[in-house]
């Protein structure tokens, strides 16, 4: 059967059991648009090319599939960059397929063309240009294994004009074969006997869990593992959700913002079993500090991940979820004796630094930011999806709302960009439809695709977007306030707009809060609307994250309040 | 910890943008390349890629992971060490006044080495060999005046088992 490039296109997706794409459309894609128009795949009509890419995000995240995105030519897909480069840095699997000029035209400078390849580089696990309409399936194939398979990633494919219009003979069901790609998914069984024995005769053991946890799927087992051998656990940001925050073991977040015990934890533990992460800087601070007393087992799918910024004492390359069931059952053989009653002093010792409540605060007369998302979890009961945006907004979102399951806590962790909550919070409402999807946003990065609120409106996605206002770019603030002797230079966000109004324009409700006795009608009344809400809560103008460590210094040098 | 000169051959797809893939990962990791060799193998879907690199022993395993992790690198070998025969081949164009000809034959004869070019103030060498071989002969004919220097950069490929 003869089909054209898009309609290759649409058989592929199908194949690929592509059920909503985020896209914008241009030029150079109107042909795979109109094919996309026959099809049963779900359109999501973002407002910006960005925001796809975040929506893509949220969606891969929240359901644990490959988010999809389509995008134009030229200035269509130089503005995915930012999504991509999020979605790179936090291992998020996407496919982008965007436009190009046509095959002839490639090089000329033609009308909307740029070399995306190129640009795109360095910020994707991989990426095609597709130059002949014979290997456009095989590789939309190849994207998408790539895609989700190892360490997850985007992989753009950029697919020219003339290609989506020239017809070939389609087969379908053609099987992916990479000769130089293969990642290791099982374990090096030696290797995780070393560290049973080690689990076995450390006295103060911790593991410290990340986000590489969720993406394998592998949070049961990681529970198992730290409930069966009483090994408290610490997540990173990436990592919330992997190990439930309710549970006695945990000792919450651990870096720059992480709570005072899981910092202490890593300075005296004898054992640290890390497990997906790869130790960013905002977790280690100053690396020769961080577990220094320590043997550190790392376990990655990624091997440049590890002994990359700590050395390592038992490197094991190997899925997340393969790596925990192996080890579990090693545990299973060993006699562990009465752990409880071996960890006393371990246990002891972290319950005291748990009386040095980091987390505390106090609500006056002005709405605390802190209590805005505490009365949120309360009201969800815990089982929303959040998203947020970047900053404080993200770390108390992070702090005072407790994850007990993956795949709810959905933010951009290593590149940190502004912007990502909204679309990102539309992505995961077009893959749970009935869920309760609450953006955690500040008033400043709100305002960075705050369009996207059109898009929730038009494709009747219910998002909810909590802004924890005052009035300032505040994490850069707080630290000009702290570092920068309290100048505060182009961070004042004076002349918001006002965003009862603002949500009311695009269609959707406005809600707002000024006093602490508003935030739970304004909070109840919000999250019962059937239609995306604005809550603007107005809070404390200069309060901080704390605790803090500052850049560069040890873990365990916390500014606390 | 100290740097170290490494020298790595890998073997990569044959297609338009691998050997950005690889250069670009030396520049956006802040890798070194001291030189850099690329040519069609037998196969020609197939090309190596030589490069010689300065790096101590952490950043060494992070450049071989890395490379690893591209996906059109289908090998990777670190030829560092004996196990490898190494040549790079270097082109000199040596000022060549009357009173050193003859000595610049002599050297050239005792490195085995050709000229290629001859003129009325110049002579160009060609010579291959190893890295103690050619800085050998550079030495001895900077006195001269070097006025021009091509070198290709090393390659290397492992010694079969005898």
């Amino acid at each position: 059967m003869k089909l054209t490039g898009a309609q290759i296109l649409m058989e592929v997706l199908k194949e690929e059991e592509v059920d909503s794409i985020f896209g914008y459309p241009g030029g150079a894609i109107i042909d795979i648009y109109d094919e996309l128009e026959k099809t049963d795949i779900h359109h999501v009509l973002v407002r910006h090319e960005q925001a796809a890419v975040h929506a893509a995000d949220g969606y891969a995240r929240a359901k644990s599939r490959v988010g999809v995105c389509l995008v134009t030519s030229g200035p269509g897909v130089t503005n995915t960059i930012t999504g991509i480069a999020s979605a790179y840095m936090d291992s998020v699997p996407i496919v982008i397929l965007s436009g190009q000029v046509p095959t002839a035209l490639i090089g000329n400078d033609a009308f909307q063309e740029v070399d995306i390849v190129g640009i795109t580089r360095p910020c994707t696990k991989h990426n095609y240009l597709v130059m002949s309409i014979e290997d456009l399936a095989a590789t939309v194939k190849e994207a998408f294994y790539l895609a989700r398979s190892g360490r997850p990633g985007p992989i753009l494919v950029d697919i020219p004009k003339d290609i989506t219009k020239e017809t070939t003979e389609y087969t379908p069901g053609q099987r992916v074969k990479l000769k130089s790609y293969n990642p290791t998914y099982n374990p090096n069984m030696k290797q995780l006997k070393k560290i049973g024995k080690l689990i076995e005769s450390s006295e103060r053991p911790m593991i410290f869990a990340g986000g590489g946890v969720i993406l394998s799927k592998a949070s049961r087992e990681l529970t198992e593992l730290a409930r069966k051998t009483r090994i408290p656990v610490t997540t990173s940001l990436m990592g919330l959700g992997a190990f439930p925050e309710t549970d006695p073991l945990s000792l919450g977040m651990i870096g720059m913002h992480g709570t005072y015990r899981a910092n202490m934890c890593t300075s005296v533990c004898d054992l640290m079993i890390a497990i997906g992460v790869r130790f960013d800087d905002r977790v280690t601070g100053k690396t020769d500090a961080f577990a220094s007393q320590s043997q550190i087992v790392h376990i990655d799918i990624d091997p440049t991940s590890i002994r990359k910024n700590i050395p390592v004492t038992i490197p094991v390359v190997g899925d997340c979820k393969i790596s925990l069931e192996h080890l579990n059952q090693l545990i299973d053989q060993v006699e562990l004796g009465n752990l409880d009653q071996k960890r006393k002093p371990w246990f002891d010792q972290i319950e005291e630094w748990k009386s040095t409540n980091s987390l505390a605060y106090e609500q006056k007369e002005v709405i605390k930011p802190q209590f805005v998302v505490e009365k949120l979890y309360e009201l969800t009961k815990g089982q929303a999806i959040i998203t947020t945006e970047v900053g404080q907004n993200q770390m108390w979102a992070a702090q005072y709302y407790q994850f007990d399951r993956p795949n709810h806590f959905i933010t951009s962790g290593g590149l940190g960009a502004m912007g990502f909550g909204l679309p990102a919070a539309i992505g995961a409402q077009v893959a749970f439809p009935d869920a309760t999807v609450v953006d955690i946003a500040g008033d400043s990065s709100i305002q960075m695709n705050i369009q996207e609120m059109a898009t929730a409106v038009q494709s009747g996605l219910p998002v909810k977007v909590v802004i924890l206002n005052n009035g300032y770019m505040g994490m850069v603030r707080q630290w000009q306030e702290l570092f920068y002797d309290k100048r505060y230079v182009s961070t004042c966000m004076d002349c918001a707009p006002d965003f009862v109004k603002l949500a009311e324009a695009y269609g959707a409700v406005g809600l707002r809060a000024t006093k602490p006795e508003e935030v739970e009608s304004v909070l109840s009344e919000g999250l019962k609307i059937p239609k995306p809400v604005i809550m603007d809560f107005v809070v404390e103008k200069e309060e901080g994250v704390y605790p803090m460590v500052p850049a560069g210094a040890a873990i365990t040098d916390m500014l606390l309040v | 910890m100290k740097e170290q000169k490494h020298i790595m051959t890998m073997l990569v797809d044959n297609q338009p943008g691998v050997l950005s893939r690889v250069v670009g990962l030396f520049s956006g990791k802040g890798f070194n390349i001291e030189s850099l060799c690329v040519a069609p193998t037998m196969d020609a879907r197939v090309s190596r890629i030589t490069i010689v690199t300065m790096a101590n022993p952490p950043v060494i395993e992070q450049i071989e992971k890395q490379l690893r992790k591209l996906i059109n690198v289908i090998k990777l070998r670190d030829m560092t060490g004996p196990r490898a025969v190494k040549r790079e081949m270097v082109l000199i164009c040596v000022r060549a006044k009357p009173e050193f000809r003859a000595e610049i034959l002599r050297i050239v004869d005792i490195f085995r080495c050709k000229v290629v070019d001859v003129g009325t103030e110049h002579y160009i060498i060609e010579v291959t060999g190893d890295e103690g071989k050619l800085t050998a002969l550079i030495n001895l004919l900077a006195p001269m005046g070097i006025e021009k220097i091509a070198r290709s950069g090393a390659l290397a490929l492992y010694r079969e088992p005898k």
